[in-house]
């Protein structure tokens, strides 16, 4: 029980939660405030060496030798339909590859839906019947629900909470705070399309492009990958807050510094584009349907073969190397040859334009 | 003729031939201010900093109108947005930096309508579809966005939308750097002049700065290999005792800039004295409406008239923005003042110098 | 401050009385005003800061740069006193 309770001292809460009264937008970006959030709030009064561990998705103990992992996300996403998917495939995924990402096969899914009044109800069945796509796509059921309708005005449309559940082969280890010096950092494809897509859907900024979310279920091509490479370290999906946070968590977590290659990093022109116009940086937009994969140098060839087999992979680079046990710091070596560190999100994504 | 604009000004190779002929050249230790937080941001985001030979001191100068905008004038947009007759537009940069109360993301918290725009012209369109609203756009930065921001009020004028209006505090460059030279304990040896701004006014205007105060003044881009240039040109002046303007972004910069931009200013602009952030009361160094525009004035409108608001005394950003210190010189700097919890505008703006020290962590 | 990125305009139009263009920035479809580039044409590239066109870029290579890099070459080879190395 050691080690359990020098993670519970790590989580002790660096700066109290008191210079915001209120929540903010900022609180659900993924980033520091994210953090703060639930270091000083949540983890304080939930706490327990399930939740602390901050992977994405719980481990639980089972008689049979296989162990229980279960995940949960609530998605709200504003609007709901966005080019690539839409709230009902955001929520069936997210789950998904939390559970995925543990290296556990995902067995089922729960769903909640909260639904103002006056959502069109052929909108809900659309969203639906997209959740249905996703999950044969997925190979998995969603087995139990739930439905809440708001008054007019106290939610968006319609908020999906979704739980999921699925069994972690006994043997098999993944998780944050695995990576190990010498370890390669591979990314399965193009960065920040999905935290661009919504920007765009939202339809303020005045700018139109082929960016698509790239919204995906990954637990095919997270089992298929695992069957031919055992010895993965961590697996996580660089959600909120994008790579450069995803990182720096996991760098915290496991007590290493990363090391990036700023020329490797796959980002699609189109993004790059709005990014340079918006004054946003791709490495911090969110991503749905990629994942960070850390594992032994040796296998890391082989590993973006099978990746790049895949519908979901086919892009997928070997973008840095993780270094020297240290304080969890994340560097990109630029195509200058400097380095600049990468820090997470503050807070919520604003456009600049001065 | 193909046009070719979008040539690799990124390109490492050219960054990297600059870079090796700038410490050719250099013989003794420089100060080299950047006016333009646009310039400090690529500067730490390429690490050109990590280029350049130790005896080139970069200093970042107080080109960011997030940072330089005062207390009142932000205090008046949260006056405004907490008006629920208002919807309050801004560029996104201008929603965390702390006024003396609180800041517009927090009032957004609290059920202000603050909504972010990429350009003026969107806040327009925001009054012409809300039009039982008033709409106010916040009127920031230097001369780069009041073309913009001109366009915007003389759409409005043109099509009878009388429910926009600005919230004018626009400043603008030359006053401030004749200010910073004339700081006796400053001792910036040479300008980068900031390109965008000079994309619009042109640099005939540096011309008798560079000559009264014996300052080269070299126009210069946001680009790795622009940058680089700008600072190459100035230290070859430096070396060479030459105090001149050169312009080191001739693709989007001449002499006289765009007149039919500086004529729309003139149209519904001109200058006024204005308070800045950090420094103080600038004379003739803002962009107020002229009177055939005043009706335009949300100030008027809406009958604002803060009294003066004193600036924290932890917070050394007015210093900072002269460049008579460095952020980490700064005791507040990373410990009471972070860009979660800033105390002043240039850890806030992500394109002020504290904000940027922070997130590229330099000296660490 | 001052994010400015080129540019090359693929429409123009008018909208309710004042000038604009669609441009394209590699992928990407931006609504600009051309209220101060009256004189901006299909192709052209713009220098496009707030959804505004400040400026209609020349189709020159970094030659200011090129330029540079040539002078001191001339300037190390008649002052080599000067040169570090």
């Amino acid at each position: 029980m050691d080690d359990i309770s020098q993670k519970l001292e790590a989580f002790n809460c660096p700066v109290p939660l008191s210079q915001h009264e209120a929540i903010l937008l900022g609180h659900g970006s993924g980033g520091t405030l994210t953090h703060e959030l639930i270091k000083c709030l949540f983890q304080k009064h939930l706490g327990n060496e399930y939740l602390n561990a901050g992977n994405d998705a719980a481990v639980l103990p089972s008689s049979n030798g296989e162990k229980l992992v279960i995940s949960t996300d609530a998605h709200i996403v504003s609007p709901l339909f966005f080019p690539g998917g839409d709230i009902g495939r955001l929520a069936v995924c997210g789950t998904v590859n939390d559970v995925a990402m543990m290296g556990a096969r995902v067995e089922a899914l729960t769903a909640s839906f909260i639904i103002e009044e006056g959502l069109p109800i052929s909108d809900l069945e659309r969203i639906v019947v997209s959740m249905e796509k996703a999950c044969r796509e997925a190979n998995v059921k969603i087995v139990a629900g739930d439905t809440k309708v708001t008054a007019h005005g106290d939610c968006d449309g319609l908020f999906i909470s979704t739980s999921g559940f699925g069994w972690l082969p006994s043997g098999r280890q993944i998780a944050g705070d695995l990576a190990q010096p010498g370890d390669a950092v591979i990314v399965s494809g193009p960065l920040g399309n999905h935290g661009v897509a919504i920007v765009q859907a939202r339809g303020d900024l005045g700018f139109t492009s082929s960016v698509q979310s790239d919204v995906a279920p990954l637990n095919g091509m997270i089992a298929t990958l695992l069957e031919s490479i055992p010895d993965v370290h961590v697996l996580r999906d660089p959600t909120r807050g994008g790579l450069a946070t995803t990182l720096v968590e996991i760098a915290r977590q496991s007590g290493v510094s990363i090391e990036l290659e700023e020329n490797k990093l796959p980002i699609d022109q189109a993004v790059r584009a709005v990014c340079d116009m918006l004054g946003l940086d791709p490495l911090y937009m969110a991503n749905e349907g990629k994942l960070v994969l850390i594992l032994p140098e040796a296998s890391a060839q082989k590993a973006l073969g099978v990746l790049r087999a895949h519908q979901y992979g086919q892009k997928a680079a070997l973008i840095g190397k993780v270094h020297e046990k240290s304080s969890g710091k994340v560097w990109l070596r630029t195509t200058l040859g400097t380095t600049r560190v990468l820090d997470m999100l503050t807070s919520e994504m604003l456009p600049r334009i001065c | 003729m193909t046009s070719s604009i979008p040539v690799d000004h990124r390109s490492p190779a050219l960054t990297l031939k600059l870079a090796e002929q700038i410490n050719a050249v250099i013989t003794r230790p420089w100060n080299i201010m950047e006016i333009c937080g646009g310039q400090t941001h690529a500067i730490l985001q390429y690490g050109l900093d990590q280029l350049l030979p130790e005896q080139i001191r970069l200093i970042h100068g107080p080109g960011c109108p997030v940072c330089v905008t005062s207390l009142e004038a932000i205090e008046n947009a949260l006056t405004l947005a907490g008006d629920p007759r208002v919807i309050l537009t801004s560029f996104g940069d201008m929603l965390r930096v702390p006024g003396a109360s609180t800041d517009l993301l927090t009032a957004r918290s609290h059920g202000a309508d603050v909504r972010v725009v990429y350009s003026p012209l969107e806040a327009v369109k925001i009054a012409q579809v809300n039009p039982q609203k008033q709409v106010v756009f916040f009127a920031i930065g230097f001369e780069t966005t009041v073309p913009a921001i001109a366009a915007s009020i003389q759409h409005a004028h043109r099509n009878h939308i009388n429910n926009f209006s600005i919230l004018p505090a626009n400043v603008l460059v030359p006053p401030a750097m004749e200010v910073i030279l004339g700081s006796e304990a400053l001792v910036v040896n040479a300008f980068l002049a900031a390109g965008h701004v000079c994309a619009v006014m042109g640099f005939h205007e540096y011309l008798p700065i560079a000559e009264r105060h014996r300052c080269p003044i070299i126009v210069t881009g946001f680009e790795p290999v622009d940058l680089m240039t700008g600072i190459l040109m100035a230290l070859r002046q430096l070396e060479e005792g030459r105090t001149e303007v050169e312009n080191a972004y001739s693709r989007a910069v001449s002499l006289e800039g765009n007149l039919s931009a500086q004529a729309l200013i003139k149209e519904v602009f001109e200058p006024v004295d204005r308070k800045w952030r950090g420094i103080g009361l600038i004379p003739q160094s803002g962009l107020g409406l002229k009177d055939k525009y005043k009706a335009y004035d949300a100030v008027s409108r809406f009958g604002l008239a803060p009294t003066p608001i004193p600036e924290s005394p932890l917070c050394l950003a007015g210093k900072v923005l002269q460049g008579l210190i460095d952020p980490l010189e700064c005791p507040a700097f990373a410990k009471d003042c972070s860009p979660t919890s800033p105390l002043g505008a240039p850890m806030v703006s992500a394109e002020g110098a504290c904000n940027a020290y922070f997130r590229y962590q330099k000296g660490n | 401050m001052c994010l400015g990125i080129p540019g090359k305009i693929i429409e123009i139009y008018n909208f309710e009385g004042t000038p604009m263009c669609k441009v394209d920035l590699g992928g990407a479809q931006q609504e600009v005003c051309i209220a101060a580039t009256p004189e901006a044409k299909l192709g052209d590239y713009v220098l496009v800061h707030a959804g505004f066109a400040l400026n209609i870029l020349t189709d020159e290579e970094a030659q200011a740069t090129l330029d540079l890099l040539r002078q001191i070459e001339d300037f190390n080879a008649a002052h080599p006193e000067l040169s570090r190395d």
